[in-house]
């Protein structure tokens, strides 16, 4: 402190240049010169799967899991990358209608990248916990919120299988109200396009690619069986955490 | 188009294109299930005042459906067609019996239903009833190649090149986000050809403008066939599936309705 009300403004600024990111983390945060040449761009990359492809049967087969993760999902994660890196150029340049241009690739491949992240988590071979319906508070919400677990089961998949085109049907708690409640978004819209307060609980790809070499046209026998290997105490955690 | 119906169970397999299309494109005879008109007026003697409905029927595609192989399987056609193209008729239907909206072409329909930007529920299953019927006409057994004559010299004009139009086409239909179809359309304003790419069930008739080709880009359409190979499925069409005949049909029945240059006339 005492260093710094001593030297000048030119040896700051001296100092700020041959040290960029000592200089830009202690004096100034806000600094952007320092701080970017400090950070890097964070890429992302296929996360794990918590179980093995097949281990959802007969509820999800191997293979479409096997496709969704390596295939849709990578290619979501892929184009998110490229497009981040692309939004950088573009931001470096001022070059703000490409900066506008990009905001529709990064909504539908970061997009797909956080749903499918949040979908993975939400499934559970059944002899790992899927399928057992929750507990406690999540439980309670539930039945306040809607009236029972079949009620909620019902509405969820009643609006899966009425949705047009590609989308996703989820179970979000709204934490400002503190309320449950369902929803539905198109293509890869996360679910905060839908409320900046909404958290996703629970979410089911209604998207063909999640259910077609297995139930074909069927959508509703999909919604149908996917409840067996539902991940409960996923959405209970989450919820725990938020109502906390 | 919706004909008057006094006993709900007959079916009267519309048409939903005029029928000098079928005529052009079908390559097995089909008879014509229009119901001869003094069937008709018998009928109408014979009734009290009944409800009249609309009733659209499901349109077979113009070849068998293992026709496409290997690049289309039958076991796709079954499906998109046997399932997903007549669940669109029958829940149209189904949503007709109860709203009264007799008495149009389905290029009509899709219209009315659309409503200006605001659709009734009617729409979805319209328009996507159209939709699948155009597909399965702008694709033939032994398709694809080039167009010739009149066609190719418009697309050249337009697109400057043939491999232009494939490429434009192309990387529409692969930057695609979510489901929707690719279209080659005249447009009627601007007076040329264009790659126009539509969400959905939305179909460019919708703007007024005249589809030419149309591919669909719902997973449906090739996930059976080709799983997450878009790239491929979209070149196969171009390639082996697309009819230029029928293009060229509808090409010359579009310049009934769009003027697309000055007419030669010899002068004296």
């Amino acid at each position: 402190m005492a260093l710094r009300a001593i030297a000048g403004k030119k040896t700051l600024a001296l100092g700020l240049v041959f040290s960029p990111c000592a200089a830009a983390g202690a004096s100034a945060p806000g600094m952007g010169l320092g701080l970017r040449q400090a950070r890097g761009l964070v890429t992302f990359s296929l996360p794990d799967l918590p179980y093995d492809y097949g281990a959802l049967e007969p509820a999800i087969s191997g293979e479409i899991m096997k496709l969704h993760h390596q295939k849709h999902h990578q290619t979501y994660i892929t184009n998110y990358n490229k497009a981040l890196e692309q939004l950088e150029e573009a931001m470096a340049k001022g070059d703000s209608s490409k900066v506008v241009h990009l905001q529709s690739a990064i909504k539908f491949n970061g997009g797909g990248h956080i749903n499918h992240s949040i979908f993975w988590q939400n499934l559970k071979p059944v002899n790992e916990g899927g399928g057992e319906p929750p507990h406690s508070t999540l439980g309670w919400a539930i039945d306040t919120d809607f009236g029972s677990l079949e009620a909620l089961v019902q509405k969820m998949n009643a609006e899966g299988a009425a949705l047009q085109g590609s989308g996703w049907v989820w179970l979000a708690l709204d934490k400002e109200l503190k309320k449950l409640k369902v929803e539905t978004t198109a293509n890869q819209d996360p679910l905060v396009t839908k409320g900046a307060n909404l958290v996703p609980l629970l979410g089911i790809d209604v998207w063909e690619h999640a259910y077609y070499l297995q139930y074909k046209n069927v959508r509703p026998d999909y919604l149908k069986n996917i409840w067996k290997v539902m991940n409960w105490k996923y959405a209970g955690e989450v919820y725990d955490k938020e109502i906390a | 188009m919706g004909f008057p119906l006094l006993s709900p169970s007959y079916c009267c397999g519309s048409q939903p294109s005029p029928p000098i299309f079928h005529g052009l494109l079908r390559f097995k005879p089909v008879t014509s299930l229009r119901k001869p008109s003094s069937q008709k007026r018998q009928l109408c003697q014979s009734g009290r005042a009944s409800k009249i409905l609309a009733y659209y029927g499901l349109t077979t595609p113009p070849y068998e459906l293992d026709a496409l192989e290997p690049y289309m399987s039958q076991r796709t056609l079954e499906l998109h067609w046997g399932k997903h193209h007549r669940d669109y008729v029958d829940s149209l239907n189904k949503q007709l019996a109860k709203n009264p909206l007799y008495g149009h072409t389905m290029e009509e329909l899709i219209k009315v239903t659309y409503n200006n930007g605001n659709p009734l529920p009617e729409f979805n299953n319209a328009a996507q009833v159209w939709n699948h019927d155009f597909f399965w006409e702008s694709m033939q057994p032994g398709g694809g190649k080039l167009p010739q004559g009149g066609l190719l010299q418009q697309i050249e004009k337009d697109f400057d090149s043939f491999s232009n139009f494939r490429d434009k086409f192309v990387e529409s239909a692969m930057t695609l986000f979510g489901s929707g179809w690719v279209w080659l359309v005249l447009r009627t304003e601007e007076k040329r050809l264009s790659v126009v790419r539509t969400s959905n069930a939305m179909c460019p008739l919708i703007w007024g403008d005249i589809p030419i080709i149309g591919l669909d880009m719902w997973e449906h359409a090739y996930y059976l066939d080709y799983k997450d190979d878009r790239e491929k499925y979209i070149n196969t069409f171009m390639d082996n599936l697309v009819s230029w005949h029928a293009a060229t049909v509808r090409m010359l029945r579009a310049e009934a309705f769009v003027n697309l240059g000055e007419p030669k006339i010899p002068v004296a």
